[in-house]
């Protein structure tokens, strides 16, 4: 039985398949309860309930709305693209998705162990633009066209700065692969080993620019209510608006568990002794939701000018700077090799 | 699985590149282009190089095509006009494309490569290296003077389109985000107390 899952060509499909789904099922049912962590969160900051009416304590409200969604009357406006229309919120979810095929969740639960990994991922996050801008052009309206103009220039500006922050982590680590990059910053100091502490402010400047490249607030001017209505998913209604939603909260995650990844030292524990495992991962990516959601409810929305300074002439010089920094630090030891991992990285 | 693959690869990059050409709707051609541009990355991807094949998808899909469209989308032209107007000029484009083809031809019927060359060409992954690492030897350690004065050129191009394009206007107000900044509610406003029926 085992053969013919490793040698067949259609056991090795199967096999494939199977993986995708132990990935994709997990984390859309887990996207529920995010989704509904979200809003509670929101809620709390605001000292309102949020949602408690469907199930315990409101916990299947995401299925209730999931319903709703699918059930709803599909609208296309007049003199939409219908093709690009409708092709718009799938590129959305299937770009958000593919990119966790070379997330690992601990030590060799990877579906695809590339070792471009990390391109991969920054290579397939850049295509989500591609959603957002076919949907606001193809709904043939002013409000969406605006959102998808907004969001090309602001998704192209902090893809810089995340670059250059990832090249930063990869000069330390000496490869590009996630497993690689995570036993990089395995030690016998705990938490105190993690890539936070060296690159401690360029974690900040990740963590902010992965606020702006997933479109949350404070940066969420692609879809700004108060002056575009919802952007470029004004006129996306039912499951192409649900795909959109999805789309941009896998994303949402994925960011998460890149940060846990690169900077939290993904499945290792933070205190010495116990041991490493899936839940630590699971429990970093938690983390990290969290501060993305109290970052929403606690942040005033950003000004679009403000927005292309903050990228521009803040972040994308900051950042290069930091990449001459660690280069220099990794190849003459500086702080005691915090920044050299290459013997224990890959 | 791999010549599958490549198949599948090769006609979508050949779709893509026709429906470029012959589509109707500009933005419809660069969707197609991006089509091409991907496929093509899956076949460096067969290929073994994976790393150029991330980079053209960062570099040509996730930027330059972006920019592209960008522009195309904003671009109100009417192109059924602009083709009617082109179509006077087909027996020119014919005849430059038909001296370029001749040209091309008679290059490759010449050329002759070095036996040396040819081996190299053929053993396209390095046996004990990553891609990556083989790329970065040769570009920083073998060509690095020539690299340098690359990145110098494009460095020029971009301050001579920078120059080009930049104009500073008068007539427009600007924000002054650090004066923004360093308002605060001392001196943003005043409290007055105000006799009533006099105003202020």
């Amino acid at each position: 039985m085992a053969e013919f899952f490793t040698t067949t060509g259609t056991g090795i499909a199967l096999l494939i398949l199977g993986q995708i789904l132990l990935i994709v099922v997990p984390l859309l049912v887990a996207l529920a309860f995010l989704m509904y962590a979200d809003r509670k969160i929101w809620a709390a900051v605001q000292m309102r309930r949020g949602p408690n009416v469907v199930g315990f304590y409101g916990l299947l409200q995401s299925f209730a709305d999931f319903g709703k969604y699918i059930l709803k009357e599909i609208v296309v406006p007049a003199g939409a693209d219908r093709a690009v229309f409708f092709l718009a919120p799938m590129i959305s979810l299937v770009m958000a998705l593919v990119a966790w095929a070379v997330i690992p969740f601990n030590d060799g639960w990877v579906l695809s162990d590339i070792n471009v990994a990390i391109l991969f991922v920054f290579a397939v996050s850049s295509l989500e633009v591609y959603g957002v801008i076919m949907g606001g052009w193809a709904s043939n309206s002013k409000y969406p066209f605006l959102g998808s103009l907004r969001s090309a220039a602001q998704m192209i500006s902090y893809e810089v700065s995340l670059g250059l922050i990832i090249i930063g982590v990869i000069i330390s680590t000496g490869s590009m692969n996630f497993s690689g990059i995570v036993n990089a910053q395995d030690g016998n100091l705990g938490l105190l080993n993690w890539y936070w502490l060296p690159h401690f402010p360029m974690m900040i400047l990740f963590f902010i620019s992965a606020l702006a490249e997933t479109n949350r607030p404070p940066f969420d001017l692609p879809e700004a209510e108060s002056e575009l209505v919802a952007g470029y998913q004004v006129e996306y209604s039912s499951t192409p608006f649900l795909l959109f939603m999805i789309g941009e909260l896998v994303a949402v995650v994925l960011m998460c568990a890149l940060i846990s990844l690169l900077f939290l030292g993904g499945w290792l524990s933070p205190i010495p002794g116990l041991p490493d495992g899936i839940f630590w991962m699971i429990a970093k990516i938690g983390l990290v939701f969290f501060f993305f959601s109290m970052i929403k409810a606690i942040t005033p929305r950003y000004r679009y000018d403000q927005l292309m300074r903050l990228g521009w002439k803040v972040f994308l010089p900051f950042s290069l700077v930091w990449v001459v920094f660690v280069a220099f630090a990794a190849k003459f030891d500086w702080f005691w090799g915090a920044f050299a991992r290459w013997s224990t990285g890959s | 699985m791999s010549v599958f693959a490549f198949y599948l690869f090769s006609i979508s990059a050949i779709i893509g590149g026709f429906f470029t050409v012959t589509a109707r709707q500009p933005v419809h051609s660069v969707l197609w282009l991006i089509l091409a541009f991907l496929s093509s990355a899956g076949l460096f991807v067969l290929l073994g190089a994976e790393f150029v094949a991330m980079l053209l998808v960062i570099v040509y899909v996730g930027a330059v095509a972006v920019l592209f469209l960008f522009v195309v989308m904003m671009l109100d032209v009417d192109f059924a006009e602009l083709k009617a107007e082109m179509a006077k000029y087909m027996p020119l484009a014919l005849l430059i494309g038909l001296i370029i083809l001749m040209q091309f031809v008679m290059a490759f019927g010449a050329w002759e490569s070095n036996a040396a060359a040819e081996t190299m060409r053929t053993q396209v992954m390095p046996v004990d290296k990553h891609n990556t690492q083989a790329l970065g030897l040769i570009l920083y350690d073998q060509y690095f003077l020539l690299f340098q004065l690359a990145g110098l050129i494009l460095l020029v191009a971009m301050i001579g389109a920078i120059v080009l394009t930049l104009r500073h206007r008068q007539d427009v107000k600007r924000q002054n985000v650090l004066a923004q900044m360093y308002r605060d509610p001392a001196k943003a406003m005043e409290l007055r107390d105000v006799k009533p029926g006099q105003g202020l």
